[in-house]
């Protein structure tokens, strides 16, 4: 093993990764998502066990059954995977967890590749679960563990909310000595924990707000939160990478720096803003943290409306501390991404602008679509949304216009959570029928080119039972079923398609043509592994 | 009582597929190497297909904030000349914008890439030519460049990106 005192240069992802395999974490578990994906993907790299989940509800329910196995599990996603996560997450909350569950929310301010800016601390609370929040990747690191030891220590699940910046950014960091949080053994049977049914719930839901009560006292007392004395006019209560541009914006100002979002050392706070003249709580996002200061009768100042949107930096902060209007977002710079050169889901598009369809689209590379030279794309909500708005539309339109009607899904996104949308469309089928275009390139090509159930291989490319999908389609009693790779014959693609939406039937066709990027990228792995195993 | 030492701010900037990222790991492992503090900051969501990918890297002694303040860029690296324009704003007075046109004589005029491997490699390699163009602006020690591009280079590329980091030394017109 590596010095643990060597200086490192990681990514907050892969400070993750490194403090989940220094602190003994028996499963890494998620869905693909950026800003989190790298955090796995390492994890694996290192040596940890790691997958990925067709989704991340089922992710976190995997994680759960491990922590309930008495293993330390560390469950990731990007900040709208929670959304899908959410109902496992707020009853974990009740049942607590023998070994240790540590969840990562890897939020998006500024949308570099989301959908939306939801800001997870709100979850939090929502669920009542306690949040750490790292700035750098020497507090991921830290805080990773420290998590894991919370959940263990309280029997509670672990949010750990990075952004974007914390995930992304490369700081340098210290390992600390390798330390096993908890191991599992025989299984020990708690009933009245685990099966949460009203009679044991209520008591479970007072158990919980126990739980964070004694927490909220260990918080104020912490080493995580801590005064950084400066110049009294000033008090700046932060957290996150907001905590490292307020440093920077006013390094005179003293500040609370704060890495217990949840529960809020209250206590601490209202010292703190008790001693200082001005006191502003500076944050990205949704004002949570004024917001609740206040619930607690705390007098703290916060940010101008304007200041809500996208991601802070010490230019926005300077103009928070100054009381500035926040100044017009800038129009987006540079050039916009396109879809590759001869990808497969250029042909798919092309063919709907030509046929004017109403395409309900989905998540993924192929969300391009919307873009010119194509504008093929009419709605785009969340993953898996594609099926169910186009079944919607379908239902109400004049059936001339329902006709134009197609569902446009990638073959991730398909499993992640389009399957039960297909379901649907099987057992409340419109008047005039519906097409449901799976562009099956393969892979999960926005994220970076993961595995998932229908490519037939794991997180480490290694192969495992591969999901069929033309079976599936089938298994849910929808006979009208093509496989077509729609690069080799445009005209034969267009063709069937238009059957399809004539034929006033359920339909499913599957475009089935490997994205060319992960096609090269796994030759060229391919090239590598194979002049590997050549050398002795 | 409160002063800050300075920090030095480079922002290298391209589209997908330009090594943007690769030579912000490159500056990024060099200035780690000789010692400082160093924080680097990249989106790189959609870069793949073919967007705007901009990296900041902020060095010095302690570095607080991983974005470069907007307008307080000491150095800023672009990739092609089209992309500079999006950037540019970002430069502070007095900080140096380094283009491809800064390295007068590296790419052969009249050479056609398509005809010629060397002009088709240095044009692969400007990412590199320009660290090294950026590497006579800097008090970083030849050995950590060295390191730091062995690091990050597969030992197929060692010899050439030597040779390009060398020529952007040589010929930038600062
Ligand atoms: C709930 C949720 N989880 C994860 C993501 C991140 N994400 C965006 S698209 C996508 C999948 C893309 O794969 P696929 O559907 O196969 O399309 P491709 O990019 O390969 O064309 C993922 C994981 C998300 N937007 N929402
Ligand atoms: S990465 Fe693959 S799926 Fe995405 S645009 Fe490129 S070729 Fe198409």
């Amino acid at each position: 093993m590596s010095d643990p005192l060597e200086r490192l240069l990681l990514s907050g992802d892969a400070a993750v990764a490194r403090a989940a395999l220094d602190c003994g974490v028996h499963l890494g578990v998620g869905y693909p998502g950026t800003p989190s994906t790298e955090i796995l993907e390492d994890f694996s790299r290192l040596g940890g066990k790691a997958e990925w989940a067709p989704n991340e509800k089922v992710a976190l329910e995997v994680g759960i059954g491990a922590a309930f196995g008495g293993a330390a599990a560390l469950v990731t996603m990007k900040h709208v995977g929670l959304n899908v996560a959410a109902d496992p997450l707020f009853t974990v909350a009740y049942t607590g967890v023998p070994g240790a569950l540590v969840i990562v929310s890897a939020d998006d301010p500024g949308m570099h590749s989301s959908q939306n800016e939801q800001d997870n601390r709100n979850f939090a609370k929502a669920a009542g679960v306690p949040m750490l929040e790292p700035s750098d990747s020497q507090e991921a690191y830290d805080l990773t563990r420290e998590a894991f030891r919370l959940s263990h220590t309280h029997q509670i699940p672990v949010l750990l909310r990075m952004t974007t910046r914390t995930c992304h950014s490369q700081t340098v960091l210290r390992r600390a000595a390798p330390i096993r949080i908890t191991e599992p053994d025989v299984y020990q049977r708690d009933i009245k924990s685990r099966v949460m049914i009203p009679g044991y719930a209520r008591p479970a839901h007072r158990r919980l707000r126990a739980k964070l009560a004694a927490i909220e006292q260990e918080f104020n007392a912490s080493e995580l939160n801590y005064v950084v004395e400066g110049d009294r006019a000033l008090g700046i209560i932060a957290s996150g990478v907001s905590y490292m541009h307020a440093r920077e914006a006013a390094p005179e100002a003293s500040f609370l720096k704060l890495t217990t979002t949840h529960p809020l050392p209250v206590a601490l706070a209202r010292k703190f803003a008790a001693g200082v003249e001005r006191c502003i709580a500076l944050e990205e996002g949704d004002p949570y943290l004024v917001e609740n200061l206040r619930a607690h009768g705390i007098p703290v100042e916060g940010k101008d409306e304007a200041y809500r949107f996208g991601e802070l930096n010490v230019g926005l902060v300077r103009g928070i501390l100054a009381n500035a209007p926040a100044p017009e977002p800038a129009p987006p710079k540079g050039r916009p991404p396109q879809l590759c050169a001869g990808c497969p889901h250029r042909t798919v598009f092309a063919t709907l602008a030509r046929q004017n369809c109403i395409v309900t689209g989905d998540i993924g590379c192929y969300t391009l679509g919307v873009l010119p030279p194509f504008e093929a794309m009419d709605s785009c909500v969340c993953m898996g949304a594609s099926i169910g708005v186009g079944l919607g539309l379908r239902h109400v339109l004049p059936p001339d216009e329902a006709r134009r009607v197609v569902s446009v899904i990638g073959d991730s996104t398909f499993v992640h959570s389009g399957i039960t949308g297909l379901v649907e469309m099987a057992y409340n089928p419109p008047p005039t029928g519906h097409l449901v275009l799976i562009v099956d390139n393969g892979t999960t090509a926005m994220t970076g080119f993961q595995e998932h159930p229908g490519t037939g291989k794991i997180l480490d490319h290694s192969p495992s039972s591969k999901l069929s999908f033309e079976d599936l389609v089938k298994s849910i009693g929808i006979t009208r079923v093509h496989v077509i790779d729609p690069t080799e014959d445009m005209r034969a693609f267009s063709d069937l398609v238009k059957e399809c939406l004539d034929s006033g039937e359920l339909a499913v066709v599957i475009a089935r043509r490997p994205c060319l990027l992960a096609e090269r990228k796994q030759t060229a792995t391919e090239r590598a592994a194979a002049s590997k195993s050549c050398t002795p | 009582m409160h002063t800050m030492k300075p920090v030095t701010n480079v922002i290298i900037a391209g589209v997908g597929g330009q090594g943007v990222v690769k030579a912000s790991d490159i500056l990024t492992e060099a200035v780690f190497r000789a010692g400082f503090d160093v924080k680097k900051s990249e989106i790189h969501g959609m870069s793949q297909r073919g967007g705007s990918v901009a990296s900041d890297i902020r060095f010095g002694e302690q570095v607080l904030s991983p974005m470069v303040p907007p307008g307080e860029a000491d150095f800023i690296l672009v990739m092609s000349e089209d992309e500079a324009q999006a950037v540019e704003s970002q430069l502070k007075e007095g900080g140096t914008l380094l283009t491809p046109e800064s390295l007068p004589g590296y790419i052969d005029e009249d050479a056609d890439e398509d005809e010629d491997e060397e002009t088709r490699l240095r044009l692969r390699c400007m990412n590199v030519a320009l660290l090294g163009g950026l590497s006579t602006l800097l008090d970083i020690p030849d050995s950590c460049w060295r390191e730091a591009l062995c690091a990050n280079l597969p030992k197929r590329a060692w010899e050439f990106n030597e040779k390009v980091f060398q020529l952007g030394r040589e010929l930038v017109d600062k």
